[in-house]
């Protein structure tokens, strides 16, 4: 790795990778612990993608993410109470307890949800950069998206769209090789998305996903591309998703190789031994961890203390007009 | 307010015209409009409002809905056209997963005000794809009202509130009622959804009726007149919400209900309207209540064959009576 960054943009990533790396964890441990109820989609191992990404971002940039997107959400800005409280359905959480993991928000810091269909964030990424262009915003889109989405339609429409338009909207294809439980180069015909982009007019960029420098670096120029108005950009990031498609899935069919190789590739490790290299002491990045956990710890805590949302709110946040009143239903 | 007597299609026109100017937040995008759309609902919007408001899109129907939503999410108020209702298909998991469901899921953080134009009904003998009246769909879904007006001035003031709501709005353009003409007021004031239209008055029979086939409707029911039955005609214009007081209202005098729908009958909203007469009145009070509708079966194309599947003023009559003497 080139080590080009100064020593506290390195800090700071890898400040954010820990932290997303323990909520995930502590996450995990919950939802084995039976009180995270529902699935849960973690993305530990691609914590270098969000990361590179969202630091490069300001507030008023809005993404979009999919179905594993608390590194995305973390990386934005998000509020971890408010997001572990929503993945536990507690009173407090994002979204009052009705969307969970799989459809975290906070509109407050431009993130814009996760989503639970793979490839719908892609139209709403493109049509928020179409929104935000009209307005004379100087933000632009940020658009999430696994390999599995280049296999489905919108992913066509989107970039065709963006590229038409020349739309202020970035695609981010978070490419770890498996659509699901199904490796991704069995279903995918053709060179991949790198292609597909360029087919449809959007420029990419293609890097080791889990090389957090990289993403930030080549972050950082297409960010300014799209911001300086010459239209959509795509950066590919080959990156390894270490835990299964869920939190129930063992992900046994995997060659054990396969994901043992990964490891020693993992993002977060990798930038460690970079800040050794730079004069970090080994305990000040323990620190880091230590510290990212704890706050992860204290976040389960308070979600498990939350109190549950009341019934009525079930009622709540549907339309304005033609609404269904609540009557109490236990009641 | 003077008016000015106009085809539906141009009232729908004005409507969106009076309101692209009065907020520059407002803007359609969707297939050929800015050629002014397929009938002409966008006629000359692109010399006023520019390519930036007014934007043709690539057939690509779940970029031109999920697009539409996003931009909503950034504080603009799209008007999505799609064409003819049943290209809606392309666009599901955008309308049905995306829009319905995002400020529910995201605990009210997100409004999003759109508006999604959808001609539907049968037409010309565009036959199975391009003939649907699948509105009852839509009522089932929470999170969307449902607008389904039959006259030009109602056109104009639903599409008028349709595009102010924060609420998304599936607006279904009767296409095949755009040439009938009607009196539109100059300054075109916002109708309130769920509020029905009393079409015309009378003691003997209560008539239901939504969208295209309200004409014959109004048809049937001079004929029943003339023949000494004397219908209430309600015309509901937004299915979701639905003016439960008015027809359960109507229906405590006259004690006979006929729902009349373009849609197939089965599990179409006549189903629900009748379902909800019979419980909020108790079935004692309600002598006869019946659904007039499609067989359930696409819709052909030939004429004849089209003529076979289609609700007409013989046939609502023939139902009125049957309803009289249940």
């Amino acid at each position: 790795m080139q080590s080009t960054h100064n020593v506290q943009r390195l800090l700071d990533l890898f400040g954010t990778m820990c932290r997303i790396r323990a909520f995930e964890t502590a996450a995990l441990n919950a939802h084995k612990e039976g009180v995270v109820p529902g699935p849960l989609h973690v993305s530990i191992g691609q914590e270098g993608v969000a990361t590179g990404v969202c630091l490069n971002l300001a507030t008023e940039d809005r993404i979009t993410s999919n179905h594993r997107g608390h590194g995305h959400a973390i990386a934005k800005g998000a509020g971890v109470q408010g997001m572990m409280r929503e993945l536990f359905g507690r009173d407090g959480g994002h979204c009052r307890g009705k969307g969970g993991s799989m459809h975290i928000a906070d509109f407050s810091v431009g993130m814009l949800g996760a989503n639970g269909v793979v490839s719908g964030g892609i139209p709403i990424a493109v049509g928020a950069a179409q929104g935000l262009k009209m307005m004379r915003s100087s933000a632009i889109a940020v658009c999430f998206f696994g390999d599995g989405a280049i296999n489905r339609g919108p992913f066509l429409e989107g970039l065709n769209w963006a590229a038409l338009y020349q739309l202020p909207v970035l695609f981010i294809c978070e490419d770890n090789g498996v659509s699901a439980f199904t490796a991704t180069d069995t279903v995918t015909a053709g060179p991949g998305v790198m292609a597909r982009a360029e087919a449809l007019g959007v420029p990419g960029v293609s890097v080791d996903g889990n090389d957090v420098m990289a993403v930030d670096e080549a972050a950082a120029r297409l960010v300014a591309e799209v911001r300086a108005g010459k239209g959509p950009r795509l950066l590919h990031a080959r990156t390894f998703r270490i835990t299964g498609h869920t939190s129930t899935d063992a992900a046994a069919w995997r060659d054990p190789a396969s994901v043992e190789e990964a490891k020693t590739r993992d993002p977060i490790d990798r930038l460690a031994v970079v800040l050794a290299e730079r004069g970090i002491a080994a305990a000040d990045l323990d620190a880091v961890r230590k510290a990212a956990r704890e706050e992860m710890d204290a976040a389960v805590a308070d979600a498990k203390a939350a109190p549950w949302p009341q019934e009525a709110i079930a009622y709540e946040d549907v339309q304005d007009v033609g609404a269904v009143a609540y009557s109490g239903v236990s009641a | 307010m003077s008016g000015q007597s106009v085809t539906l299609v141009e009232a729908v026109r004005l409507a969106a015209l009076q309101e692209m100017r009065r907020d520059p937040t407002v803007w359609v995008l969707g297939e050929d409009v800015a050629r002014g759309g397929l009938y002409g609902q966008y006629k000359d919007f692109l010399p006023e409002f520019g390519p930036e408001r007014v934007v043709s899109t690539p057939i690509s129907e779940s970029v031109i809905m999920g697009a539409g939503l996003g931009a909503a999410l950034v504080g603009t108020r799209p008007i999505i056209e799609m064409r003819i209702f049943d290209f809606v298909m392309c666009a599901m998991d955008e309308l049905v997963n995306q829009i319905a469901k995002i400020r529910y899921m995201f605990g009210g953080q997100a409004k999003p005000s759109v508006v999604v134009r959808m001609p539907h009904g049968i037409w010309r003998n565009s036959a199975a794809q391009h003939s649907q009246m699948l509105e009852a769909w839509f009522v089932h879904l929470p999170g969307v009202i449902v607008v389904t007006p039959s006259t030009p001035a109602d056109a104009a003031g639903l599409l008028v509130s349709a595009i102010r709501s924060d609420d998304p709005v599936l607006f279904f353009d009767p296409k095949n009622l755009f040439p009938l003409t009607g009196e539109v007021a100059q300054v075109i004031e916002p109708i309130p959804f769920g509020k029905a239209r009393t079409v015309r008055e009378g003691r003997d029979l209560t008539l239901v009726s939504w969208s295209a086939i309200l004409p014959a409707v109004e048809q049937a029911a001079a004929t029943l007149a003339a023949e000494g039955i004397a219908a209430d005609v309600i015309d509901l214009r937004t299915l979701w919400p639905w003016d439960e007081a008015a027809v359960c209202a109507s229906v405590e005098k006259t004690g006979r209900l006929l729902v009349v729908q373009e849609a197939v009958t089965a599990a179409g909203f006549g189903a629900e309207v009748v379902s909800t007469v019979i419980e909020r009145l108790g079935p004692a009070r309600v002598k006869a209540a019946r659904r007039l509708g499609a067989p359930r079966i696409p819709v052909p194309f030939s004429p004849p064959l089209e003529d076979a599947v289609k609700v007409t003023p013989a046939k609502i009559v023939a139902a009125a009576k049957a309803v009289m003497a249940g």
